[in-house]
């Protein structure tokens, strides 16, 4: 059991979680599930490359959309330019947002808490004006027009639904696993001490700068390949994804899953989908009806769903034993 | 040779018009003992933030084995060896007493910087269970820091800075917020971890009893400069540090 306990077990789990949703793509197949897996493997990957900034290192960052923004742009253009296979074109755009989040957070993670997340959100605000206003490259504000081509690979259609579900329910789930060894990783516990005291972490000589800026790359990178599968999905890229909303909708799913958990966000990010899904047949005002579940929740359980389920259950355990 | 002798010269620093600490100049050698005491205000514990770079001194210098550590800054002076605890607890509050020590191991020696093994390796979690033995807090290894009690909080600072092997290692009044039969308990703990690791042990104390039962020399501070040092016996006689104490605090026989 032990040896379960380690990256074997989340290899396990995630290969479960995987063929779970290989049988209900192939399975049942209905055109309304295999779009939610989709998105909920766009969405999941947003929410926990963000998570390991707020949940992890305990930055709490308004502008992660500039990299899924920026990895769709990138993915779509590439594709739309000729020349590049998919694989390739995923490589260069995970590279581009890399690149992006190393010289975003060289100047972000210098400051704290309220100050960094402020200079995240006006980075992004300048990159989305920088899409709107560069129309030639971009298309502005209508977004990249004419669609993205999918040319198979390894006898991969992303053209057909079906493969992209199974595509991107892969790619959350390996980078999952990946995303979970580096908060085990000595590096991720790095991470944890500048979250719970970064002054006496540089006290026992930990580079605040260097860590900090590490995590913020891989959440970048991580959030690159969410917006690589969204430019996939809708088949171009699109000015709102690099809006401060995206941003708003991520830390909004992160709050109602839980940031203490590993799944707490994925659970958030499920919910999300589901009832945003669900409420469209009956109103319009999707905002206001998630306000009241906000505010539901910081009132009531004044945590994330999984953060309070596990809380719960660990006292009512520790009542058990005593 | 382990080492661990610490010299201060001339040391000084001011804040605006006010002077912290005024050409203090003391000799710990390697492997004592020793009580740094003093009414409040007198620059005790800016006597710490001066040797562990904390704070850069206006004039004077710092020797570690005879090698000038002045003016480095403080994560190359906990390299050379100089460990610290604080006056109120200064922790890793979500971290379990056994990953707070391995994780400060970690960092300590530069072996943060990996995303593929897993925490703690065994050779640090090997070492983080030796130093909770020796601070007795072997019982408590899983429990999260923000748990425990503020005794036990403090412990585990002092065991954050024992981790790391300091040749020198600096307690700022390791009895704080004590109750008297907890402020005993430490201390003989103190006192067994120095005994066991024979590393220079400097502390600030309040408590008299304490200071004249454990130091092997007491040097005495007032108004930033040295008033006095020597044995407990001189200076429980000393007719200077009486006066001092008369002037502003009780007199020694009476603090308890």
């Amino acid at each position: 059991m032990r040896r379960l306990s380690g990256w074997r077990g989340d290899v396990l789990a995630a290969l479960g979680a995987l063929l779970v949703a290989a049988v209900l793509v192939l399975g049942l197949g209905s055109n309304g599930l295999v779009d939610f897996i989709i998105r909920f493997g766009i969405f999941g990957l947003l929410v926990l490359s963000l998570n390991l900034l707020i949940g992890t290192a305990g930055l709490v960052s308004f502008g992660h959309a500039a990299f899924f923004g920026s990895g769709a742009y990138a993915f779509g253009l590439l594709m739309q330019s000729g020349g590049w296979s998919v694989p390739a074109a995923i490589l260069a755009a995970l590279l581009w947002s890399a690149l992006l989040a190393l010289a975003i957070g060289a100047l972000c993670v210098r400051l704290s808490e309220i100050y960094f997340a402020f200079l995240t959100l006006a980075f992004q605000m300048l990159i989305h004006s920088m899409v709107i206003s560069w129309v030639s490259l971009t298309g502005g504000d209508q977004g990249l027009m004419g669609g993205v081509p999918k040319p198979p690979f390894l006898g991969i259609e992303l053209a057909r639904p079906t493969h992209l579900a199974l595509f991107a329910a892969a790619c959350l789930a390996v980078s999952a696993v990946l995303l979970r060894q580096v908060i085990r990783s000595p590096f991720g516990v790095a991470l944890r001490m500048l979250r719970d005291n970064p002054q006496r972490a540089a006290f026992l000589g930990l580079s605040v700068f260097r860590y900090r800026l590490g995590a913020f790359v891989i959440a970048g990178t991580f959030a690159g390949l969410s917006g690589v599968l969204m430019s996939l999905y809708v088949s171009g890229a699109f000015p709102t994804f690099l809006y401060w909303t995206t941003s708003g909708e991520a830390l909004f799913m992160i709050m109602l899953g839980g940031i203490g958990t590993f799944l707490g966000p994925l659970l958030g990010a499920a919910t999300f989908l589901f009832i945003s899904d669900r409420i469209t047949a009956f109103t319009e005002h999707h905002g206001l009806f998630f306000g009241a579940v906000l505010l539901l929740l910081v009132l009531g359980l004044r945590k994330g769903m999984l953060d309070w389920a596990v809380e719960a259950w660990r006292s009512r355990r520790e009542r058990h034993k005593a | 040779m382990r080492g661990g002798a610490l010299a201060l010269q001339g040391l000084r620093r001011s804040f605006g018009g006010i002077v912290a600490t005024n050409d203090v100049t003391l000799d710990f050698t390697a492997g004592s003992l020793s009580a740094i005491i003093g009414p409040n205000g007198a620059g005790k514990t800016t006597l710490f933030h001066l040797i562990t770079g904390m704070i850069a001194p206006s004039a004077g210098r710092v020797l570690l084995d005879g090698q000038d550590i002045t003016g480095l800054d403080r994560q190359a002076i906990v390299r050379r060896g100089i460990g610290r605890a604080f006056q109120v607890a200064n922790l890793f509050p979500s971290f379990t007493v056994a990953e707070s020590l391995a994780a400060a191991i970690l960092t300590h020696e530069g072996r943060t910087a990996n995303l593929f093994r897993a925490f703690p390796p065994r050779d640090v979690a090997l070492r983080a269970e030796e130093v909770m033995e020796l601070c007795g807090l072997r019982h408590l290894a899983g429990t999260v820091a923000r748990q425990l009690s503020h005794g036990d909080q403090k412990l585990l600072d002092i065991a954050l800075a024992l981790a790391l092997d300091p040749k020198v290692l600096l307690l700022d009044e390791p009895t704080a917020g004590m109750g008297p039969d907890e402020r005993w308990r430490m201390i003989e703990r103190v006192h067994g971890l120095w005994q066991a690791r024979r590393m220079t042990l400097i502390f600030i104390e309040h408590d008299m009893d304490i200071v004249f039962r454990i130091a092997e020399t007491v040097r005495v501070l007032r108004y930033g400069a040295v008033l006095a040092q020597g044995t407990p016996e001189a200076i429980r006689r000393d007719p200077a540090v009486i006066e001092a104490y008369l002037g502003t605090e009780q007199p020694l026989e009476m603090v308890s």
